[in-house]
C-alpha cells in the first residue's frame, strides 16, 4: 500500500484511478478535485457525463463519510440512487466537488452535491443522493 | 423502387435522387469501436454485446482499479454510472438511426444490489420517445440476468447541433 495522505484514506480505487483527489477543506467537509485528461472526456474536449456523476458521487460519500466520524459513527455505506442534473459542459478545466449532508438519519442519508469549475456560482451539475448506512458485521 | 423508373422525366432529381444512396442507419456495433477508442469510455474498456431497433447493450468489464470498496471485490457506481450514460447515447442514435450530438440532461440510477464479486456489468438502455430536442431513455445494469438487475435507470437527453449550454455560459 502507498502512503497517501489521512483525507483520502476514503477515496475508492476508481476515484483515485480517476485522479479525484482532496484539494481542501471547508466546514469540515472535503472539496475534491479532478484536473481535465483524456480519462474523463466525453465529446471531444468536453467532460464525460459519466465521469462528472463519479466526481459528485465520490464528493458525496467524502461529505458524509466526514461528517460520520465527527459523530463517531462508523458505517458500511451503500448506494440507494443518484439523480445527477447536468447544468452546463464541463470544459478543459479542474473541477471541483464539494457534498453537502441535508438530511442525516440513524439509516440513511440525503446528500445534495455540488461540481463546479471557475465560477462556484455556476455549478456545472448538481446531484442529490440516499445513501444506506449499515452497521459493520464483525 | 420500381414506380420511379416510370416517373416523369420532367421529375429528374427525383429519379437521381432514387439513384444515390441513403446513409445506411446508424449501426451502434460499427460505432462502438470509435467511441470505445479514446476518452473515458475508452479507459473504461467498454464493449459492445447487443442491440435492437431502439436498445443498445455494452459491458464493463471487471477490473482491480474500479473498485468501490477496500474490501469486497465489487464495481463501484460511479462506472456503471458511465456505462448507462453511454449505452442512452448509442441507444438515442440507434432508434433514430442517425448519429447527432447529444448531452445528458438528467439521469437518476436506482441500485438495487452490489454487482456479483470479479462479474462484469452489463448495461441496457432502451429509448423508448424521441422528440425534436429530447429524448427518453430508461434501461437497467445486470451482471448476467437480465431479470435480476444490479441497478435501474431513466434519464432524459437534449439533442444539440451546437452544444446550447456552452452558451449559457457567457
Amino acid at each position: 500500500m502507498t502512503d497517501r495522505p489521512e483525507s483520502e484514506r476514503h477515496l475508492t480505487a476508481y476515484a483515485r484511478s480517476l485522479g479525484i483527489h482532496v484539494d481542501g477543506e471547508e466546514d469540515r467537509t472535503p472539496v475534491l478535485a479532478v484536473e481535465f485528461s483524456s480519462v474523463i472526456e466525453g465529446r471531444p474536449g468536453a467532460l464525460h457525463g459519466g465521469a462528472t456523476s463519479g466526481l459528485l458521487e465520490t464528493a458525496g460519500y467524502a461529505a458524509l463519510r466526514a461528517r460520520l466520524e465527527q459523530d463517531g459513527r462508523d458505517p458500511q455505506l451503500k448506494p440507494i440512487n443518484i439523480t445527477v442534473q447536468f447544468l452546463s459542459a464541463g470544459k478543459q478545466k479542474r473541477t471541483y466537488a464539494k457534498g453537502r449532508i441535508t438530511r442525516l438519519g440513524r439509516r440513511n442519508a440525503n446528500v445534495s452535491v455540488e461540481a463546479w469549475q471557475d465560477d462556484r456560482n455556476r455549478p456545472i451539475a448538481t446531484a442529490i443522493m440516499n445513501i444506506l448506512m449499515a452497521d459493520r458485521r464483525t | 423502387m420500381l414506380k420511379l423508373n416510370h416517373c416523369n422525366p420532367a421529375t429528374g432529381t427525383a429519379q437521381k435522387r432514387a439513384m444515390t444512396p441513403p446513409l445506411p442507419p446508424f449501426d451502434p456495433e460499427k460505432a462502438a469501436p470509435f467511441f470505445f477508442r479514446h476518452g473515458h469510455p475508452g479507459w473504461l474498456g467498454l464493449r459492445y454485446c447487443d442491440h435492437g431497433d431502439d436498445w443498445v447493450e455494452l459491458a464493463l468489464p471487471w477490473r482491480e482499479d474500479l473498485l468501490g470498496e477496500e474490501d469486497r471485490h465489487v464495481l463501484a457506481s460511479g462506472p456503471i454510472i458511465s456505462l448507462l450514460d453511454m449505452a442512452s447515447g448509442m441507444s438515442i442514435w440507434t432508434a433514430r438511426k442517425v448519429f447527432t450530438p447529444v448531452a445528458t440532461l438528467d439521469l437518476r440510477v436506482d441500485y438495487q444490489r452490489p454487482a456479483r464479486e470479479r462479474s462484469a456489468v452489463k448495461g441496457r438502455v432502451e429509448c423508448y420517445r424521441v422528440t425534436r430536442s429530447a429524448a427518453f431513455v430508461r434501461g437497467i445494469a445486470h451482471d448476467g440476468d437480465a431479470g435480476d438487475p444490479v441497478a435501474t435507470m431513466a434519464g432524459v437527453f437534449m439533442t444539440i447541433a451546437r452544444d446550447p449550454r456552452s452558451d449559457r455560459q457567457a
